[in-house]
């Protein structure tokens, strides 16, 4: 089986953003791997151990300026055999290049670079966009079945059972037959730290890099961002001292409780 | 202009709380007809006026629901009818297929809209809601996926005159197939839509202590919440998580109990009306968005406060 997983360098999930007068400010801001790719990557490496799912090969993928090297090193760090960087330098967080341009940028490399996928792994949305829209878009390009949310992936004949979290819990489909494309949430796993000597082991993994515009892929964004502002702020609140005032503040301030 | 909704599942005759906010929102963007995608005939009586047709695929709802089998039922209905505009909730359902039936059409989806300022722009938050982003779309065809608790339920009201059509020929095999739900089970109301949510954290200690926000939730006819921190931890079930990756809910009153208040939780909760933090750490972050704030341990202050409500 040989895998792909993208991985996208976002702000990291600790920065409190703020907003300029281009959107988010990136400039001098903590950027790291997106935790839902790096639960992508976990799950990758945890099927290359695994004996019984016979992993050829897992190639990490990443789509965005050359610091997404460093993300692609983690990657490898974290076990994975080699890397694409598909270098473009449009900001990837909704302002220039959004999820259906990334999606096709994957389709191609499925198509015509990484030939034999049998499994593509994604995060289930990035932390900055916050669009969800890679996974489920790219297996609609290639008409691949796609499990989304996966919280639990289960080797089961040629195919897969995928648990998945829903609104009202979890359920379980089957994917009969690869390749498939899968999305992670939260609770599939807790990715591994690098450790120093598999660090210095991913220096001499490779790293392939594309430019984006050599893909033939249509990199506007048909969604023009127009504006982006901070969100009005919360009226100041207070500190009651107790419960009883905390039920009248409630009553006869917010009018609930009646 | 006309609009396509893919309704939430739903029981027999039922049409979802996020479908009706769904609705409401599409009644927004132009006065042109709405019609429902689902997979059986409605009765008109259960819907509210402003749905004037139901596209239905006349397959079981587990078939119905799979990705794969409604992008397919969806661009039919699209190849047919020339909507303007396709939604659905931005629910996990609506997450799942929404982008995929996009790309079957070839068009950029616009996921998660919270207000809608005109047939071809609307807002969407972006870095966990700490920006909102105007967005215009400059497709032909808008696919978006809508925020439910950013819009009020319509009223399933009883629409005059609803159309019901089958969608022939559509394809009877998905590329995956549905092995079984696990679904919790609660009296309670539903998270996404209750009026009162009390959410437990890590300061719960322990699943068995959420027995206590349990108890004040049925005084207050509420429903029981969790940060990711409590999930994590194994103390209650992934569907209860409220955040930027689980739930977002805005009732009318939220309690956030043991909360610290991580930029994660706080996306999923800030939008509700009157927000309560209990907690025992007077610095932490949830005190700061808090209307109230009280700053108790709270194994003394839940017990006094679903005594004395």
């Amino acid at each position: 089986m040989k895998i792909l997983v993208g991985v996208k360098r976002v702000v990291d999930y600790a920065v409190k953003v703020r907003v300029g007068a281009n959107g988010v400010e990136l400039k001098n801001v903590k950027m790291s791997m997106n935790p839902f790719c790096e639960i992508a990557t976990e799950a990758a490496v945890r099927l290359k151990e695994n004996k019984a799912a016979n992993v050829s090969e897992v190639v990490a993928v990443s789509v965005g300026p050359k610091q997404c090297q460093d993300t692609l090193r983690t990657a490898l760090a974290m076990g994975c055999d080699r890397a694409i960087h598909v270098k473009t330098d449009l900001r990837g967080d909704y302002m220039e290049l959004q999820s259906d341009s990334v999606a096709k940028i994957f389709q191609k490399i499925v198509e015509e670079k990484e030939q034999n996928t049998d499994l593509v792994l994604l995060g289930k949305q990035s932390i900055d966009s916050d669009c969800g829209q890679v996974g489920p878009m790219l297996a609609g390009f290639l008409n691949y079945p796609q499990a989304t949310f996966a919280a639990n992936i289960d080797l089961d004949g040629d195919g897969l059972k995928v648990e998945r979290e829903t609104d009202s819990g979890t359920e379980t489909i089957k994917i009969p037959s690869l390749p498939a494309v899968i999305t992670c949430d939260l609770r599939l796993n807790e990715p591994r730290y690098a450790t120093l000597p598999n660090i210095m082991k991913a220096k001499k993994k490779k790293i392939d890099t594309i430019d984006a515009n050599d893909l033939g892929v249509d990199l506007t964004a048909k969604n023009k961002v127009l504006e982006v502002y901070e969100p009005p702020p919360r009226k100041e609140g207070i500190v009651v001292e107790d419960v009883d005032e905390l039920i009248a503040k409630l009553k006869n301030e917010a009018g609930l409780l009646q | 202009a006309s609009t396509l909704i893919i309704a939430e599942p739903a029981g027999e005759n039922e049409v979802a709380a996020s479908t009706l906010a769904t609705i409401t929102a599409a009644q927004k963007l132009h006065s042109g007809p709405i019609t429902l995608l689902t997979n059986k005939a409605l009765d008109a009586s259960s819907l509210p006026s402003s749905v004037s047709k139901v596209i239905h695929t006349d397959q079981p709802l587990e078939y119905h629901a799979l990705a794969e089998s409604i992008a397919n039922s969806v661009k039919k209905a699209q190849d047919a009818h020339k909507f303007t505009h396709i939604l659905a909730p931005a629910s996990k359902f609506g997450s799942n297929v929404l982008p995929r039936a996009a790309a079957v059409l070839d068009c950029s989806p616009i996921t998660d809209v919270v207000e809608v300022l005109s047939e071809d722009t609307f807002v969407r938050p972006i870095y966990a809601g700490n920006a909102l982003a105007k967005v215009q779309a400059t497709q032909e065809t808008k696919v978006l996926s809508m925020r439910a608790t950013a819009f009020e339920k319509a009223d399933a009201d009883g629409s005059p005159n609803v159309e019901n059509e089958a969608l022939s020929d559509v394809e009877q095999q998905s590329l995956t197939d549905f092995v079984s739900a696990n679904v919790s089970k609660s009296d309670r109301p539903d998270l996404s839509s209750a009026s009162v949510v009390i959410s437990g954290g890590r300061g719960m200690k322990n699943g068995e202590n959420f027995a206590m926000l349990e108890t004040l939730a049925d005084k207050l006819g509420g429903a029981v919440g969790a940060s990711r921190a409590a999930v994590d931890a194994g103390f209650v079930p992934n569907d209860l998580q409220v955040g930027q990756t689980g739930k977002v809910v805005a009732p009318e009153l939220y309690i956030a109990v043991g909360i610290s208040g991580a930029i994660q939780h706080l996306s999923g909760m800030k939008d509700s009306k009157t927000i309560v933090a209990i907690n025992n750490d007077p610095e932490a972050p949830i005190m700061q968005v808090a209307d109230y704030a009280l700053n108790q341990d709270l194994f003394k202050a839940i017990p006094e406060l679903t005594e004395k409500v």
